[in-house]
């Protein structure tokens, strides 16, 4: 059987998404008449997303966030390690297959968006891609997706510049899905939009996620957000997950100091706690020169002289696991 | 009676426009004393940027400012001319932008630029503007500063960029630091280290601070006082603990509502969101900004302009004709989210 037309019994009964051991290296100039070197953007990182789930993926810029995002919707091969969507390895699985399964809502609508194109055409693109169908059939698809994501009709043949950032981010929405994929990757969907549009977008994506089944990776700088919106929390340190757990647990004892630091910034909106000190240190994580043993021993307030030689291995810890020395070495 | 470092009274900005004059700050008021952290709120085109502009002085060359009062520590900005408005930039007022890397000249060091910043406004040698360089820098927590002084921007991360930006600011101890969303491209871990170290040096240093934010979570930790903007206008303003327990103006209560908190918010329900769009501000218009988005308007909110009322604090401020009767009123919207 090709992999191509995978039935819906196969489907339903896979992981939505899983990782296993994925690298991902770069070779990045860093200067004229200097040897290349080597970045690793991503350090043998597995991650099972099962149907139904929303995923945060939460950590600093730089951390490997959006490169694994690539190589999970299938637009840049993984160095070493596998992907699989729905239980096929996405290295022998065409590129139109994974998108019909899997498909992004991407920052920005402002680049995301074709300014030359209109509305209706940009949101047709994926079904013109599949192919199958008539242009009748498209448009009444298009306009009942626009409908649904809250966008008029009428709107069918204006230009993305005559629409607002969250008008934007409904296109980019109706766009991934109108070939209903089963997965959503949404990296930062809401960072680039305004605080009352941002609570229109959440409402809309959970709204969606309700009504066409849908699992989401929701990657995310934005702690509150991650909390609102997921079912379980991986957090991503300098290429790899120090910290995985289901959101209540995360968000209740968090157990890597990296995880601790992170959530004792999140800066809720009462007044009188003041700002927290961090402890982390003005040391801003390099990845092209990542610390020997646990690459977050340089700012981590609980160092030990263990994890500046020894990396970590992960720790089994309730649903999830943690990648940290306090916590044992099994 | 603290001392008072800014007097802004009647601020407008009027910007021509292909359609006509865009009135981007309308009749904007506040004041700013010594040691004073005043954040002023809102989302993007409320007019916010444009108000920290027009008290230093910086508007584009087509905006008009005009003003009843502006006063810097004691001083009339309204009349004082380009020169001496270039002597008061840096020294008395220094401002932090939000990209610190637009702001930082690419093609000189860090430790050129922090010199030029005192050696432009005061009589000191070369070696005295270093060691107060140096001196900042470590203050920022800026490890090994000597070395980081033959740096280029370029070299530097966003936070430690942003942090070299804070030590530009404080080089004249100036009595105002004018900051426009410095940490809204920043890591949260990040920002929470230069809030805290604004926080700080502003405490140490007795400096007048305004804050500009779209952060509702960053205006209550750090502010004294809060000035909301909606449309060119401030609609509330009143200490942070008023501002965020007893919301007064329906956009501040929208605002509030729309924003996730851990802990709060219970997961996956619907957050509050504001219906509509911010208003055209282009030509006349008549009547409360809000209204059109406003589950409590009624006719005489689109019959009249709003001026600010007292509120039920001391110092609350709110552009609401029906402030008063608000918590009686059943929200319509906000229900799900509120604390």
């Amino acid at each position: 059987m090709t992999a191509a037309a995978l039935t819906a019994a196969q489907v339903e009964a896979a992981p939505m998404l899983e990782a296993r051991d994925v690298s991902r290296t770069f070779r990045v100039s860093t200067g004229l008449l200097k040897p290349k070197r080597t970045l690793q953007a991503v350090e043998g990182v597995s991650l099972l997303v099962r149907p139904g789930e929303v995923v945060g993926l939460v950590g600093e810029s730089g951390c490997g966030k959006t490169t694994l995002a690539r190589m999970l919707l299938g637009l840049l091969p993984p160095t070493d390690g596998e992907i699989r969507v729905v239980g096929r390895p996405t290295a022998a699985l065409p590129r139109r297959t994974i998108a019909q399964l899997v498909q992004p809502v991407f920052q920005d609508p402002y680049s995301s968006l074709n300014p030359r194109k209109s509305i209706g055409a940009i949101i047709t693109l994926p079904l013109r891609v599949q192919g199958g169908s008539d242009s009748a059939t498209w448009r009444a698809q298009v306009e009942e997706m626009m409908e649904r994501v809250g966008l008029a009709r009428s709107l069918y043949d204006n230009y993305p510049s005559q629409l607002s950032g969250g008008q934007r981010q409904r296109v980019a929405i109706a766009r991934a899905l109108i070939n209903r994929p089963r997965l959503v990757i949404c990296d930062e969907p809401t960072s680039a939009l305004d605080v009352s549009v941002q609570s229109q977008i959440l409402n809309l994506l959970q709204e969606l996620r309700r009504d066409l089944g849908l699992t989401y990776l929701l990657i995310s700088h934005n702690l509150a957000v991650v909390e609102h919106m997921a079912t379980r929390v991986a957090v991503m340190y300098l290429g790899r997950i120090v910290e995985e757990a289901d959101t209540d647990a995360l968000f209740r004892a968090p157990k890597h100091p990296y995880t601790q630091a992170l959530l004792a910034s999140v800066l809720t909106p009462e007044p009188g706690l003041g700002v927290p000190d961090t402890q982390l240190g003005a040391a801003y994580p390099n990845p092209l020169d990542v610390p020997p043993g646990c690459r977050f021993h340089p700012r981590c307030a609980h160092v030990m002289d263990i994890c500046r030689t020894v990396a970590p291995k992960p720790v089994a810890s309730g649903e999830g696991f943690v990648e940290c020395h306090l916590y044992g070495t099994p | 009676m603290s001392e008072r470092i800014l007097t802004v009274d009647n601020l407008r900005v009027d910007l021509p426009v292909p359609a006509g004059t865009l009135h981007a700050v309308q009749g904007v008021s506040f004041h700013v004393d010594r040691g004073e952290t005043v954040c002023i709120v809102g989302e993007s085109g409320c007019g916010k940027t444009l108000t920290a502009l027009a008290v230093m002085d910086l508007l584009p060359a087509r905006a008009r400012r005009t003003a009843q009062r502006l006063e810097l520590a004691g001083r009339d900005m309204l009349s004082i001319g380009e020169r001496a408005m270039a002597d008061i930039r840096g020294a008395r007022a220094a401002m932090i932008f939000q990209e610190p890397m637009t702001s930082l000249n690419p093609a000189y060091t860090i430790g050129n630029q922090l010199e030029e910043a005192l050696l432009r406004h005061s009589r000191v040698s070369r070696r005295q503007a270093r060691a107060r360089a140096v001196y900042l820098l470590e203050r920022v927590g800026i490890t090994a500063a000597a070395s980081r002084f033959k740096q280029y921007p370029h070299q530097l991360s966003g936070g430690l960029r942003q942090r070299v930006m804070i030590a530009m600011a404080l080089m004249c101890g100036p009595s105002l630091i004018l900051a426009d969303e410095p940490t809204t491209a920043l890591d949260v871990t990040i920002q929470a280290q230069i809030l805290h170290l604004l926080a700080e040096l502003q405490r140490e240093f007795a400096t007048g601070l305004v804050l500009i934010t779209h952060d509702l979570g960053v205006v209550a930790r750090i502010a004294t006082r809060v000035v909301v903007m909606y449309a060119g206008e401030v609609v509330e303003t009143g200490t942070a603990a008023a501002i965020f327990s007893r919301p007064a103006h329906p956009y501040t209560r929208g605002l509030i509502a729309c924003i996730p908190v851990p802990g709060r918010t219970r997961r996956g329900a619907a957050l509050g969101t504001i219906p509509g769009m911010v208003p055209s501000l282009v030509g006349k218009s008549i009547g409360c900004h809000f209204a059109s988005r406003c589950d409590y308007a009624i006719d005489a909110c689109r019959s009249a302009d709003v001026t600010l009322e007292a509120a039920r604090d001391a110092g609350h401020l709110v552009r609401c004709i029906r402030h008063a009767e608000l918590p009686a009123l059943a929200p319509t919207r906000v229900a799900e989210a509120a604390p």
